[in-house]
């Protein structure tokens, strides 16, 4: 299913702590976490996002932490994808587990502009800017994370590997 | 061509004879752990696999160090989700309050990681115990959960970097310095994905303490793992600790590394990270003069006994500044204990500092010692994030103990030499 939503640009090395603070590490509801994503970023950001949005990023973004909470509370506020130039390998793991897209596209992480109108093929990894009628190519997702999203993250890929689920 | 440690373990781990850089494999895991934080998660994520049991109960651990002892209703919440599941499974290795200290610090002092083990965390720091010549990496809840029911989790091999430090320590200059140098010049993401390989002659002139303190803080350059390979001093620490056989491993002569860095220490000066990123890397001199409104020694990188004794070295027979508190946190409760029986928490005291029970708490913003607006900390933590220990619009400072406790004296950032002219005995 192709995602489109607006794009809401935020700059390199955004880190765990930006994207939810230690604070609120005292849950695991992503609509509770979804509150306070990117307080400390910037504090009017989470009220312009809006269910089916793209967080379009600089490099290494979910540097520091390991807390799972970041993805989810991404999920929690209805992102449906980032794309960003590069990822920390903790956030890119936990993001592929709870079933969030990320996409590494460093051309589209220059070219977009925030409130970019975006469509995007997850199959393809084709970004589409339809603001500004331009296409950026993500990197392929590696086959192995692809499987994992088609199973729908580590955990139905492990109940498969356990044979507590059928293929 | 060889294989560099990392890569020997992961091969060992995934019975292949051979892996290089970019391989996906699947490893067996030794020993796991999760915190406070990332239990719940995991337990909810084990839950939903539907495994009646963990792979192996003597090989998973959980430490309650990040909200702990609780610091609210919610807090307190995650921590009976976490007793709960521990008694209904009957897990020996759980450390609650009063046996808990900070899990990179404990794990490692009760003998639970060992040379050429695979060790994974639900924390960033899990890197921590590469000093003893394991693979050790942090992971997110899902994949301790995984890593829980199975035994067994997924990696990419990673290309290793290579640091070799020769010279002479000058005084004051600690691990942390060397670490905090490195992330300075290859920056947050220099060594994303990558094993960072530790090495060189300088590494015998630091204290066991110190070595966690550079491994600690790999994730801070991006790595999946900081390593050294394990040495006699390494060895002399394990032996009476491990609580199982274990084989060191050594990477082979012809390893290839992605990149090599060479440092000579000599000249080297004690550094501070500015916020808000660790790779702001400043020799203190450069900095001194920064008004400081809060000291806190302690954490995972740096709350071990090495670093009480730095920082009462500077405190001992003095006052910190009317303006400043300081706060000392030992990372564990044998820390703790040690510091007592040394005097270090009596020095502490008399400065005016607060003494607590080992806790994550302040490095995170979470509890004892959140920072207010415009407040400036000095930490021996690992990072200085925009609103990393309290308001978005408080600052933290990076540095070892010496130059937390020279600043809480002179309520400024200094060179700890301006405190302490001579050598103190404690």
């Amino acid at each position: 299913m192709a995602i489109r939503g607006r794009a809401h640009k935020v700059g390199d090395h955004v880190d765990t702590d930006l994207i939810i603070a230690g604070r609120y590490l005292v849950t695991t509801e992503p609509a509770e976490l979804a509150e306070h994503l990117f307080e400390d970023l910037d504090p009017g950001l989470r009220q312009r996002i809006r269910p089916g949005d793209v967080v379009v990023a600089g490099e290494n973004f979910g540097q520091g932490s390991s807390r799972e909470h970041a993805p989810l509370a991404l999920v929690g506020a209805g992102v449906a994808a980032v794309v960003a130039a590069s990822y920390a390998r903790i956030f890119y793991r936990n993001a592929f587990n709870n079933g969030l897209l990320l996409l590494e596209c460093p051309e589209a992480s220059r070219a977009v502009q925030d409130g970019d109108e975006l469509e995007i093929d997850p199959h393809t990894g084709e970004i589409r800017n339809l603001t500004r009628g331009e296409v950026y190519r993500a990197r392929p997702i590696p086959p192995f994370m692809q499987e994992l999203t088609r199973l729908g993250g580590i955990i139905p890929y492990v109940r498969r590997r356990l044979g507590l689920e059928a293929c | 061509m060889g294989m560099t440690i990392t890569e020997k373990i992961l091969a060992y781990h995934a019975n292949l004879p051979k892996v290089e850089p970019g391989d996906l494999v699947e490893c067996r895991v030794d020993m796991l752990f999760a915190n406070d934080i990332t239990a719940p998660l995991a337990i909810q994520q084990f839950q939903r696999i539907g495994v009646d049991r963990v792979f192996d109960p003597d090989r998973v651990a959980f430490v309650l160090d990040h909200y702990s002892p609780a610091k609210d209703i919610a807090s307190a919440e995650q921590c009976r989700i976490t007793r709960e599941f521990v008694r209904k499974h009957g897990l020996a290795h759980f450390y609650d309050v009063g046996r808990a200290g900070i899990a990179h610090v404990l794990l490692a002092e009760e003998g639970f990681v060992a040379p050429g083990e695979v060790f994974v965390g639900a924390d960033s720091h899990t890197c921590n115990h590469g000093a003893l010549g394991a693979f050790a990496t942090g992971v997110g809840s899902s994949d301790l959960a995984a890593a829980m029911a199975t035994g067994r989790l997924w990696f990419r091999v990673p290309p290793t970097l290579h640091f070799v430090f020769r010279g002479t320590l000058p005084r004051w200059v600690t691990g942390k310095d060397l670490v905090l140098r490195i992330i300075g010049d290859i920056g947050v993401d220099g060594a994303r994905y990558a094993a960072m390989e530790f090495a060189g002659p300088v590494l015998q002139q630091l204290s066991m303490d110190e070595r966690f303190s550079i491994t600690n803080m790999a994730v801070e350059a991006g790595a999946k793992n900081g390593i050294m390979e394990p040495d006699e001093a390494v060895l002399d620490w394990v032996r009476p600790r491990a609580r199982r056989p274990f084989q060191p491993v050594y990477g082979d002569p012809d390893a290839s590394y992605a990149a090599v860095y060479e440092y000579d220490v000599t000249d080297m000066q004690p550094v501070v990270s500015a916020p808000p990123s660790p790779a702001n890397v400043l020799p203190v001199a450069e900095v001194s003069g920064v008004r400081v409104d809060q000291c806190f020694i302690g954490t995972c990188t740096n709350g071990r006994i090495e670093d009480l004794r730095q920082a009462a070295q500077v405190l001992a027979g003095r006052r910190i500044h009317p303006n400043v508190r300081l706060l000392v946190i030992p990372a564990s409760p044998h820390v703790y204990r040690q510091a007592l029986e040394e005097g270090l928490i009596q020095v502490f005291l008399d400065a005016g500092g607060a003494v607590s029970t080992p806790t994550c708490g302040p490095c995170i913003g979470g509890h004892m010692g959140v920072l207010a607006e415009g407040e400036v900390c000095v930490s021996t933590s690992s990072r200085n994030f925009i609103g990393r220990m309290g308001h978005r619009g408080s600052k933290t400072y990076l540095s070892n103990a010496a130059v937390a406790a020279a600043a809480a004296v002179a309520g400024k950032l200094v060179h700890p030499d301006e405190v302490v002219r001579e050598p103190t005995r404690v």
